[in-house]
Parts: structure tokens; sequence; C-alpha cells
């Protein structure tokens, strides 16, 4: 099968669980890996999508649509995992749900040595706090671990935190052979 | 500029004066918590005692969450000062249903009052701050409706752009440094959530 087809389904797929689970807010940073998912929630009539200026205020942003009776989830890159760790206690605290999707850098054969120290420490600092950590690297296990995820956190109460392997996302190479 | 004279408690009794369940109340921590509880306890009040810089956008994801309710946020000069780019994410969202007050007292009241970043230049060699003008930044951000409260007479219309007034609405409102009592709401944060959510009449899961 075509890469880019495949990549397509997987994302779309995360949007179809998205809807499965009720989610009404989507907090994102600009991303390339999760791209098309943040476009299909701009468009979605559903879900409420909103730009952050740093990942931080995507915890916050959970904890009061979650006061006001709202399912989120927060889309980042392991690279702004770092920013939202003092928070990540809200969810802890409060006793509230929480998901997080994120692209992973620093990870699988990156090519720029600046995106690996917060990339490798990510599902470490997230354990640190307490957040449930699931990892996929294989776009036919996308849609399971996602619900998976939504399950344990929704209907579980947990903190969960995917990481989207970059196995699975693909080796960014700025043109670099 | 002058020195302030307005004093931060019956201020806020004031802004809360007869709130009803239409009004969703997020208090930032520290000095704003102690002022809001000491206005009357209530279930829908989120008192924070900690995630400094986090009643903004909490405020926000409330906001939108409960479009038919007004979601007030009163904080401090110190917590707004750390989350500063949330006041963008508000603006580019335009909640109008919700409004920030910003009690400044130009200090960190819960460390010693040490000075903020509004606080003067040239104020000697430990009060000295930057002179930031929060409103303006909030404009800046694109809350077109953000403003500066320094007087007595203005108290009555910042009660209403505070309770009805189209939102986002910002306003910065300078009050005196004073040594006031700790007034402590509930401290457990499940519980205080869940008591929130219970009065909105959502269902525990």
């Amino acid at each position: 099968m075509n890469v880019e087809l495949k990549s397509a389904e997987w994302k779309d797929q995360i949007f179809d669980v998205f809807q499965d689970h009720d989610i009404k807010q989507v907090f994102h940073v600009p991303d390339a890996g999760h791209s098309r998912l943040i476009e299909l929630c701009q468009k979605s009539n559903s879900i409420r999508t909103l730009a952050l200026t740093t990942e931080e205020e995507g915890i916050p942003l959970a904890a009061g649509a979650w006061l006001g009776g709202q399912r989120s989830v927060l889309l980042m890159q392991s690279s702004g995992v770092g920013n939202t760790i003092n928070l990540m206690g809200m969810p802890k605290t409060l006793r509230f749900p929480f998901l997080t999707l994120i692209t992973m850098r620093g990870d699988y054969g990156e090519f720029n040595s600046w995106q690996y120290p917060m990339g490798q420490a990510t599902p470490k600092v997230l354990e640190a706090m307490g957040v449930l950590v699931y990892s996929v690297d294989k776009p036919e296990e996308v849609k399971a671990t996602v619900d998976a995820a939504a399950r344990s956190a929704f209907n579980g109460g947990q903190s969960v935190a995917v990481l989207l392997r970059q196995k699975l996302l693909g080796i960014k190479n700025f043109g670099k052979k | 500029m002058s020195k302030a004279t307005l004093q931060r408690r019956p201020l806020v009794k004031k802004i809360l004066e007869g709130a009803d369940d239409n009004l969703l109340v997020i208090a930032g921590l520290g000095s704003a918590n102690w002022d809001v509880t000491e206005a009357g306890d209530r279930p829908l009040n989120m008192p924070l005692w900690g995630s400094m810089g986090a009643p903004v956008p909490m405020g926000l994801g409330l906001a939108l969450a409960q479009p038919k309710k007004r979601v007030l946020v009163i904080t401090g000069d110190g917590d707004m000062l750390m989350s500063l780019s949330s006041l963008a994410t508000v603006a580019a969202q335009q909640p109008d249903n919700l409004a920030i007050v910003v009690l400044d007292n130009e200090k960190f009241g819960e460390t010693g009052n040490q000075a903020t970043a509004t606080a003067p230049r040239n104020n000697g060699p430990t009060d000295s701050g930057a002179g930031t003008d929060l409103a303006m930044i909030a404009k800046g951000c694109g809350i077109a409706d953000s403003g500066t409260v320094r007087e007595a007479g203005e108290v009555a219309q910042l009660v209403k752009d505070a309770r009805i007034t189209k939102g986002p609405v910002f306003r910065l409102v300078k009050v005196m440094v004073e040594k006031l009592e700790f007034v402590m709401p509930p401290q457990d944060g499940a519980h205080l959530k869940d008591r929130f959510r219970q009065a909105l009449g959502i269902k525990p899961t």
C-alpha cells in the first residue's frame, strides 16, 4: 500500500475515535505529524479546536472543559512535553481524566541532535508525573491504541499519553538523504 | 502614578454580590483565592491552591464548555504574569461569556511581597519592577475590551463588566498592599471539582 495513503488512513481513524468518545475540545500547537488530524478537527462541527501559544495551556484548558462537562484532548510534540510537566499535576490533584497524543521527535532515526534530550526523556517525565504511557509504532495499531487510551482516560479516570513513535511517523530529514 | 486606594476584599465582595447559578468563578492561587472565599465559599467557585498560571486557560475551557453561563476569572498580577500568552489564546476564541479580573498590588503576596514586573521602575533597590501594564498586554493580545480600574467611583461599572458585559472582558484593578487574614476554602481538589460539576447538574462518570 502507498505509504501516504496509509498515513492518511490512521490519522482519519484517530478522528473517528475522537467522535466515538464524544471529544468536544481539541487543543494543539502547530505540528506536521498531527496536521491532518488538526484540520479534520477544525472542519468538524462537533469539535472546538484551539491553537495554543504553549503546550502548558492544554492542561488547565482540559481542567476547565471537564469542570464544564466536556471531554478534551491535547495534541503536542515530544519537544513540548517538558512545558507541561508542572501543570500535569492538575489531573492528579483534581482527579479528572486527561488524554494527550504526542508525536515523537528525538526518537527512531532522528537527524536533529537538539530533539534528543526531550524526546528521550518524554516517557520518563510523563511516568514520573503519574501519566500512563501507551506507545504505538505500527499504522494498524493506532486506532486500537488511541481507543484504549480514551477508555483508560474517560472511563478509567486516568491521565494517559499515547506516543506516536517516529517509526510510525517517518523520519524527518529536511530533504537530506 | 498615584498610590492604589482600592481594597481588594470589599471589591471582590461587591463583584460577587448576589452570585447565582449563572456565575462560575475561578480564583487564582493565594490572595485571590482567599478574597473570593471571604466573599462566600460556594460550589460554583473553583479556588486554586496551586497551578500558578492556570486560571485563564481554565476559565477559557470552562467558558467554551458552558456557553450559557458567565465565567469569571479572578486572579493576581503574579499569576497573570506567568501566563501572559494565554490572553492571546483567549482572544483567538473570543468567548463572549468570559471576564478576567486581575487584582494588581504589584507584589508577590504569598512569598513575602516582593515586587512583580507591574511595580514601577526606579522604585528603590528592592521594590522596583518593570512598569508592566497588563491591560495593555491584554489589548495587544487581541482582547479589545481591556481596561484599568483605579478609583472607587469606577467600581460599580467594574461589577457590571465582570458580571454582564459581553466578553471577552479584561480588567486590571490596581489594589492596595494589605496584610489580610487567610480565609481558606476546602483544599481537596477532587472535592472542589466534584461539587462544582454536581452544582452544574453534571452526572458523575
